[in-house]
């Protein structure tokens, strides 16, 4: 049983104009097996929590706390974050250049795991994996998300969950830019992994399409930086039919 | 032996072929006085065979089939005494690469080496250097007709080695040269990969790979001639420094001359920083005398460790240790891939690895 707090967490980025504050002291607790939806407007500082949360230097925090099991995740480096069991999928994932995917896959796995997989299990390992997400095996030989569509990179994103075996999972938009389709081979992937594991998911989103299919146990509005509202499914009911403008203009 | 009556004279410095040089670090290559010794240097370590001989002849025998306004060259045609030629026969389909080792000792010595690719053969040719030389080189590379070369020269030098020198290529009616400079040691090296091409058809792919640590200077000079129609040309270098006062240089100048019409051609540079006061100087030059060309175009960038790339490979739990080294091998990849030679690529990549470790990248 894994538990994510986040305490009256405050952040800020540093922009020419000076430094600016985009989280304005958030409160939330993520525990293993729960889904918690978080539902808010374009640059009301969702990707900001996940981004600081698993410890991208862009980001300063300057208040609150983040544990995970007790342990101050604040404290450790981005590796360590992943090895506590920590995994975000992003939503603009990076290209790395020359960097094949079986390779980066095999040694992410090695240092999550501590050690390398066995060649053997290994292979057939990512292959069902793949093919669970209708990914052609072609994938494992091509640069890390270079020259992917869209929907490609959300795929390997969660093959990589996949693979990881996180603890608490952070999935930031990765329903943008799918098809109906990609969007139900991802959806039935992380449910796949819930039903495998006892996966806590954190699923910011801006949009309720994807919670047809990922259903949430808590509903949390974001807007200006923390959140203003949080209840069970039927929350996103209201914000499918009323949008944010009642947070939004406050 | 050494001798006074020269050709050439010795660089002030302010020539635009020498300005980026350090002169005072050349062990005297390239001033007249220096005395030079000309041993044969080469040993064949393996892939000699009857279709791809090896011999030293006289240097008299074998006059230069090009002008070369390089001083080094003037240098080493004029004091050179034996000459080594690998021959590559006619119609050869050599599918062992021809090694060529050099490990030498540091004292100023000037070498002459003459490759000629026969008619419609295919090979390769690799050229191992070590030791901490100081050495003055022309390599004079023919590809006949319909011939296709893969070259590959290794600069593996020890931290003192002097490495001066041209490597120009010939390449006639449909010829292919594939070239790579893999510069990885010494002092100061300063190379001159240079093209003309004698037939249409013909095609030129230079790559390169240096990387730089702490006091290095490591400068290549490329420069492709296109004065016959439909020829292309291809180069991309890639190159990356760390430590204080690690230097590399790059230019590429690329002529299209009036009546090369379907010429096509691209050039590449790209260097990526690793620490401060390491310095990058990439100076691409496209000069194009006639319109009707194929396409023609030219890029350079020098830049950073991209954060973004980083922060995406420690958040899947690789330390950031791992994760500079995944990327440095990853931006080589493009160019060490296609050596497909993965002995020399582990090789390569190791050194690369050791050199940034002890610089804790
Ligand atoms: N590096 C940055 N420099 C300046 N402003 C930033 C930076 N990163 C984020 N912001 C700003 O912070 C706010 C929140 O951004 P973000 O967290 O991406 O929002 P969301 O994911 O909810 O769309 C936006 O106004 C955005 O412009
Ligand atoms: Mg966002």
């Amino acid at each position: 049983m894994s538990e994510l707090i986040v305490k009256n967490l405050q952040v800020s980025v540093e922009t020419d104009a000076g430094s600016k504050e985009i989280l304005r002291g958030v409160d939330l607790t993520v525990k293993s097996g729960e889904t918690h939806a978080i539902m808010g407007p374009n640059g009301s500082g969702k990707s900001t929590l996940a981004y600081s949360i698993a410890g991208h230097p862009k980001y300063t925090i300057t208040g609150g706390s983040v544990t995970l099991d007790g342990k101050d995740l604040l404290e450790m480096s981005v590796d360590e974050r992943a090895k506590a069991g920590l995994f975000l999928a992003m939503q603009y994932p990076v290209e790395v250049p020359g960097v094949s995917v079986s390779n980066f896959l095999r040694t992410a796995v090695t240092a999550i795991r501590g050690e390398a997989p066995k060649v053997r299990t290994w292979v057939g390992e990512v292959k069902e994996a793949m093919a669970a997400l209708n990914m052609d095996t072609a994938f494992s030989e091509r640069n890390v998300n270079e020259g992917f569509s869209g929907g490609e990179k959300k795929r390997h994103e969660i093959l990589q969950m996949e693979l990881l075996r996180p603890k608490i999972a952070i999935l930031d938009e990765t329903d943008s830019g799918l098809d109906v389709d990609a969007l139900r081979i991802v959806s039935e992937g992380v449910n796949r992994v819930k039903g495998n594991s006892d996966l806590g998911v954190m699923l910011i989103t801006h949009y309720t399409r994807i919670l047809r299919y990922i259903k949430p146990d808590f509903v949390h509005v974001f807007a200006n930086g923390k959140i203003v509202e949080a209840g069970g499914p039927e929350l996103a009911n209201k914000l499918e039919e009323q949008g944010y403008a009642a947070y939004t203009t406050a | 032996m050494s001798t006074l009556t020269t050709n050439y004279l010795a660089p002030s410095g302010r020539e635009e072929a020498w300005r980026f040089t350090p002169l005072k670090r050349l062990a005297g290559l390239q001033i007249p006085e220096t005395s030079t010794t000309s041993e044969i240097s080469f040993t064949v370590k393996s892939g000699a065979s009857s279709q791809a001989l090896f011999k030293e002849i006289d240097n008299a025998e074998l006059t230069p089939r090009y002008n070369s306004d390089d001083l080094i060259t003037k240098r080493v045609r004029h004091e050179v005494t034996r000459t080594s030629l690998l021959t590559i026969a006619k119609d050869a389909e050599l599918t062992e690469p021809i090694i060529l080792g050099r490990n030498c000792t540091g004292k100023p010595q000037v070498s002459r080496l003459v490759i000629e690719a026969g008619v419609n053969s295919v090979s390769t040719v690799i050229i191992e250097n070590s030791g901490d030389a100081q050495i003055g080189e022309e390599i004079e590379i023919i590809v006949s007709a319909g011939a296709k070369l893969n070259f590959v020269t290794l600069q593996e030098w020890s931290s003192d080695a002097i490495h001066l020198g041209q490597h120009h290529a010939l390449i006639a009616k449909d010829g292919e040269f594939n070239s790579y400079v893999i510069t990885v040691g010494g002092s100061v090296v300063r190379l001159n990969p240079t093209v003309d091409f004698t037939g249409e058809g013909a095609n030129a792919n230079l790559f390169g790979l240096y990387f730089a640590t702490a006091g290095q200077h490591l400068e290549h000079r490329i420069h492709v001639d296109h004065k016959i129609a439909n020829a292309k040309s291809r180069v991309n270098y890639k190159g990356a420094l760390s430590g204080k006062d690690a230097h590399t240089v790059w230019i590429g100048d690329v002529f299209i001359h009036k009546g090369a019409d379907g010429t096509d051609t691209y050039e590449l540079n790209r260097n990526l920083l690793l620490t401060d006061g390491a310095r990058a100087d990439s100076v691409p030059n496209l000069e194009i005398e006639t319109g009707e060309i194929v396409g023609a175009g030219h890029a350079s960038t020098t830049g950073r460790f991209d954060d973004e790339q980083l922060f995406y490979l420690q958040s899947r739990g690789i330390p950031s240790e791992l994760a500079r080294r995944l990327v440095i091998r990853g931006f080589f990849a493009e160019i060490i891939s296609k050596l497909s030679n993965e002995t020399i690529e582990e090789r390569i990549m190791d050194r690369i690895d050791n050199e940034l470790s002890k610089v804790g990248v």
